[in-house]
């Protein structure tokens, strides 16, 4: 659906986005992750023709950035980072708009078909300044499909949000990527990556690396089991260390933390091992590092490299 | 084709809510054309009058028409040319706002990423700006017409009013005054935030109108067809190079990594 090889942009003397490869396949939702100024938005804007690439090749739907510009701008819809409305025009006569510059067949149709997905039929006539931030970001995600495009892209759609309201967006994000389409997904909120995206990639002017949110997690820290015990005894950390398979042991209050990597076959020696030892096991858990973990750790090493 | 007619209809619902575009657009021609109505009205009732102040040049242009009837014409020839301000100041301040409207709504964007064309978008814009500045020149005129024809008596005074030469004013030099006033305010309102600033940046083209209506008041230029004729064609000259200057500020890379 989306494919990239050697995408470069430079401004002046600023490099913004360094020889990006990258594939999205279709109905695939893809969050790209990085910290401000990490070049995501300059990526969006080359992948829908707004701007030319410095060097580098991209093909969208089939169609080649800088030879098929018009056909990209019709077969892609943007959720641009600051999306605006006319806040004096009506919800319906915003859209119409947009709907007969993307050349839409059935413009009256398609915009009542969003604005009741909305929930805002019954206030279509009203100026869109009059409604809610969350209200205003959904409509202006319901404008980027009007066209029925295969892939959306999404800078940031809840960035500027308040909970409230980018829980919505989220919510509606989430309604859209249930029809199947492709979403390149631009965000720093790594929440929001980890509940919608089917893989992500971390952008720091280069690409740092493509995976699954899960993979991702593991590729870095293998994983983590913890046992509480009602009282952690004085020899137990040096009894689990002395496990051959047992990576690393910390002891935090009454919790032992322990490195594994097949934690369903190691599990169960290490209780046998506790219980042996005298060790009251209250319960057993894996320890999840959140995508948060991950990408930090990503982002200090692509700094520091 | 469709897509500018999309955009001039988008842009006249905004400047029909815009209160300063409305009083700009209706105001100044009303009062333009009330002023020299009121000054052929005034002057209509008194006999001859002293005409030794006027430029000679101007005598001439009089031809046949004596005292008080010439000093008519010269007034409405001088505000003949004030007129010429509707079809710079109405466009420009449209345009203005429209331009500047567009960055602070931050619609620009969204609107660059439909597969219209940056020509189509310029021309849809360029358009709602033009026509509501000639239309508003040629309205008053129709009125101006109307009025001088209830007021003035003399079939010959009333001919040598409404000659030729308001035509090619208000039909060949509006227009071309307009279409500079839109080029230079869209190429100002792609610096700056504030329409009125750029408005008031793009009325440094009135200078030249009242540099010419103080000129004929000074004798030193008689305000005639030919004149007109030879202003038209340096218009079009200017045109070119503004309009091809305002549409290269008026690409998509350029208003969105350069325009503040
Ligand atoms: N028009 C521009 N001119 C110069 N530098 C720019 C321009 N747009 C973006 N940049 C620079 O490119 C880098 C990437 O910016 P951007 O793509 O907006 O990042 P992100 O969307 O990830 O926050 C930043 O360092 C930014 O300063
Ligand atoms: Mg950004």
């Amino acid at each position: 659906m989306i494919q990239t090889t050697n995408l470069t942009k430079v401004f002046g003397a600023r490099t913004a986005v360094d020889a990006l490869t990258l594939t999205v396949h279709e109905g695939e939702v893809f969050g790209f992750l990085g910290p401000n100024g990490a070049g995501k938005t300059t990526t969006v804007r080359m992948l829908t023709s707004l701007i030319a690439p410095t060097a580098g090749t991209a093909r969208i739907n089939g169609f080649e950035v800088g030879r098929d510009d018009t056909a990209i701008r019709r077969s892609v819809g943007i959720l641009t980072e600051t999306p605006g409305m006319y806040d004096q025009l009506s919800a319906q006569k915003n859209l119409t708009l947009f709907a007969r510059l993307y050349e839409v067949g059935d413009v009256p149709g398609q915009v009542e078909k969003y604005l009741r997905l909305l929930g805002l039929w019954e206030r279509r006539n009203d100026a869109v300044g009059s409604f809610s931030k969350g209200m205003k970001q959904k409509l202006a995600i319901c404008r980027a499909l009007l066209h029925e495009p295969a892939v959306v892209f999404l800078d940031e759609p809840t960035s500027g949000l308040d909970p409230e309201a980018a829980r919505l967006v989220r919510e509606f994000v989430a309604e859209i990527k249930a029809q199947g389409r492709t979403i390149f997904l631009c965000t720093h909120n790594l929440d929001e990556a980890d509940r919608l995206c089917d893989r992500v990639g971390v952008m720091q002017q280069r690409l740092l690396t493509v995976d699954t949110p899960t993979a991702l997690r593991r590729q870095l820290y293998g994983r983590k089991v913890v046992f509480h015990l009602r009282e952690v005894g004085a020899g137990l950390p040096a009894l689990l260390q002395s496990f051959p398979f047992v990576k690393e042991v910390e002891q935090v209050e009454n919790k032992l933390l322990v490195g594994l990597d097949d934690p369903d076959a190691q599990n169960p020696v290490l209780v046998r091992a506790l219980v042996q030892a005298g060790a009251d096991v209250q319960f057993v858990g894996e320890l999840r590092h959140s995508l948060e973990d991950v990408y930090l750790s990503l982002i200090q090493r692509g700094t520091t490299e | 084709m469709n897509k500018i007619l999309t955009i001039i209809d988008k842009e006249w619902a905004e400047i029909f809510k815009n209160r300063l575009i409305l009083y700009t657009m209706f105001l100044m021609p009303l009062l333009f054309t009330a002023l020299p109505l009121v000054m052929l009205g005034a002057m209509g009732g008194q006999s001859a009058g002293d005409v030794t102040d006027m430029p000679p040049q101007f005598l001439q242009l009089c031809g046949e028409l004596q005292g008080t009837e010439c000093y008519q014409l010269f007034m409405s020839n001088q505000f003949l040319l004030l007129f010429m301000m509707l079809p710079l100041v109405i466009p420009a301040t449209i345009a203005a706002y429209s331009i500047v409207g567009e960055k602070t709504t931050r619609c620009l964007e969204p609107l660059l990423a439909t597969p219209i064309s940056t020509v189509e978008l310029l021309l849809g814009k360029g358009l709602a700006a033009l026509i509501p500045g000639v239309a508003a020149g040629w309205g008053s005129f129709a009125l101006f017409a109307l009025g001088a024809w209830i007021l003035v008596d003399s079939p010959a005074l009333l001919a040598r009013l409404l000659d030729g030469m308001w035509f090619i004013a208000i039909g060949v030099v509006g227009p071309l005054v307009a279409l500079a006033g839109i080029s230079v305010a869209i190429m100002v309102s792609s610096r700056v935030n504030d329409p009125r600033t750029a408005e008031q940046i793009t009325m440094v083209l009135i200078i030249p109108l009242l540099g010419l209506f103080f000129a004929q008041i000074a004798g030193v230029v008689m305000v005639n067809a030919g004149l007109l004729w030879a202003l038209a064609g340096a218009l079009v000259l200017v045109d070119v190079g503004l309009v091809w200057l305002g549409a290269r500020a008026f690409q998509r890379e350029t208003i969105l990594t350069k325009w503040k």
